[in-house]
């Protein structure tokens, strides 16, 4: 596409890396004796202050071209894990290195101004996702076509119901060339009919990133766009291979 | 394209190594479009759906101004065309300069849903946050301008000194901003301290009342204390663009001040920045 995107390889490579979360307003004392459970990180009582460890040494390699599912309980670590991918939290220990400019979708509200009208969202949130305010304009009509929102793109962004955000948002998203696509689950509330015509451009945008890392619980959405998969557990790597391999041993504990 | 969000790559080791403080201030300098846009959607958010819209931004500034122009102008026995544009100019500089601190105090803490959900270098949030600031001063201008037909200062061309200024006020506002907006995000307490140390400061700082008349009071004693204000680092920050405004001889010292606080001032941000920069998004 340009000369910056073949001056570099997409990839991101991770050693050992930790993510450690102080949590400053919580009683050291009361969590003293918490016992490891089923759902969240290790919550370390030995400091001053409680650290939660969100993530233990993820070593990762992951190059151009990689489909990779993110399988795991409630708080086993795959929305950290993906906050690592994308840069926001830099390892507390280890080291993460990611090259290439980082889509990341995990929340499709955020950056969205309700006050504004949808044109005007759909240029913030692209200009968010780092693209330039040129490139956002000539995505507007495409944007809009697939939508379906028509007039109500003029309208503040606070008149649409919660079902028309999401197909803003889901808009915008997929119009975007990533070169690293992070995608976090929570692409619900829309209708059927809206739903399979997002599949396929959802699978476009995919084709178009260079490297994709997707965190969902909806086998059918990982077999759709994943080959391979990594299994998260007490925020460490539980198993990572082939993506029929990773849910069949996930499901397996499962049940 | 691909620049605009280019992430640099974090290198080996490199979390708390200098290039990483000032590629977050080139990065988000680079981000430009980004910002720019969120500054300027941030004040015509404050003002959406009122019919005159920013301009309510001038309008509360010339009936402030106005208002304590009178009322100072009759306690102190001064000329109203001394008072009143007097406190104008104080005042639409003091705007910036408490702006700076006061929203710096917030600027991630406020921020938590973009800091959490997509990477950005954290000068992004600061200099939105500045550019926000220079668009309020740019709106006050225009009671500055109408005021300048009322009461006529004698402005030279050395007055083009202003520019500079606002300059200066500018950088040093990014530099207050990411220091206090790093610290208050890790040590809560420091806001509302913050804000009570910007509200005295307001009266500290000659703004309603005229440094000079005190310095040349006819009582030794009052002269004397009215020195003391030249401790007050804010005094510079106001004169080195008051005098030129309002067309008054300007002082070597005030910018001498003023350039040690910048420089000082940037050399303990870096510092700060390099060593807490990637704590934030964990702190917030």
């Amino acid at each position: 596409m340009n000369v910056s995107q073949l001056a570099h390889e997409v990839s991101i490579r991770t050693q050992d890396a930790c993510v450690d979360f102080p949590i400053f307003d919580a009683k050291s004392r009361s969590l003293k004796k918490t016992v490891m459970g089923l759902v969240g990180g290790n919550i370390a009582s030995g400091s001053r202050v409680p650290i939660i460890e969100a993530l233990r040494d993820v070593t990762l390699s992951l190059d151009h071209g990689a489909r990779v599912g993110l399988v795991g309980h409630n708080g086993a670590g795959k929305s950290t894990l993906l906050r690592l991918l994308s840069g926001i939290y830099e390892p507390t220990r280890g080291t993460a290195q990611i090259r290439g400019r980082v889509a990341p979708v995990f929340d499709l509200g955020v950056g969205m101004d309700p006050e504004v009208s949808g044109l005007e969202n759909i240029i913030i949130r692209g200009l968010f996702l780092g693209m330039s305010r040129k490139q956002m304009e000539q995505r507007v009509d495409d944007i809009a076509d697939f939508t379906e929102l028509g007039d109500f793109l003029r309208m503040p962004l606070r008149t649409y119901s919660t079902g028309m955000r999401v197909r803003l948002a889901l808009g915008v998203v997929t119009s975007i060339d990533p070169e690293i696509l992070l995608l976090d689950e929570g692409i619900g509330a829309v209708d059927a009919a809206f739903l399979e015509k997002s599949k396929k451009r959802l699978s476009e945008l995919v084709e178009r990133s260079g490297l994709l890392v997707f965190a969902s619980h909806s086998d059918e959405f990982l077999r759709d766009l994943c080959d391979t998969a990594i299994w998260m557990e007490h925020g460490r790597v539980r198993q990572q291979g082939p993506l029929e391999d990773v849910l069949r041993a996930y499901k397996g504990i499962g049940e | 394209m691909g620049s605009v969000m280019a992430m640099s790559a974090v290198p080996v080791g490199s979390q708390r190594a200098w290039s990483s403080a000032f590629a977050d201030l080139a990065g988000g300098w680079r981000q430009r479009q980004l910002w720019a846009h969120l500054g300027w959607q941030d004040i015509r958010q404050r003002y959406r759906r009122s019919l005159l819209g920013p301009i309510w931004i001038s309008i509360t500034m010339a009936v402030t101004a106005i208002a304590l122009g009178v009322l100072y102008a009759g306690l102190f026995g001064n000329d109203l065309a001394v008072q009143l544009p007097y406190i104008l100019v104080g005042f639409i500089i003091w705007g910036f300069i408490s702006g700076c601190i006061s929203e710096g105090a917030e600027v991630f803490t406020s921020n938590v849903g973009l800091i959490t959900h997509l990477p950005a270098p954290l000068s992004v949030h600061v200099y939105r946050l500045v550019w926000r600031q220079v668009l309020f001063f740019a709106h006050n201008l225009l009671v500055y301008a109408v005021m300048l037909v009322v009461f006529p200062q004698d402005l030279h061309w050395s007055d083009v000194t202003a520019i500079p200024a606002v300059l200066l006020l500018a950088v040093n506002g990014a530099w207050v901003a990411l220091l206090i907006g790093i610290v208050t995000t890790r040590f809560r307490d420091l806001l509302p301290i913050t804000q009570s140390i910007v509200q005295l400061a307001f009266f500290l700082t000659p703004i309603v009342w005229i440094y000079e008349d005190l310095l040349n009071s006819p009582n030794p004693e009052i002269a004397e204390r009215a020195r003391l204000a030249e401790l007050n680092p804010f005094l510079h920050f106001i004169e080195i663009l008051r005098r030129p405004m309002l067309g008054q001889p300007q002082e070597l010292r005030h910018w001498v001040v003023v350039g040690i606080i910048t420089v000082v001032g940037w050399a303990v941000t870096l510092v700060v920045l390099r060593q807490y920069r990637a704590r934030v998004s964990y702190w917030v």
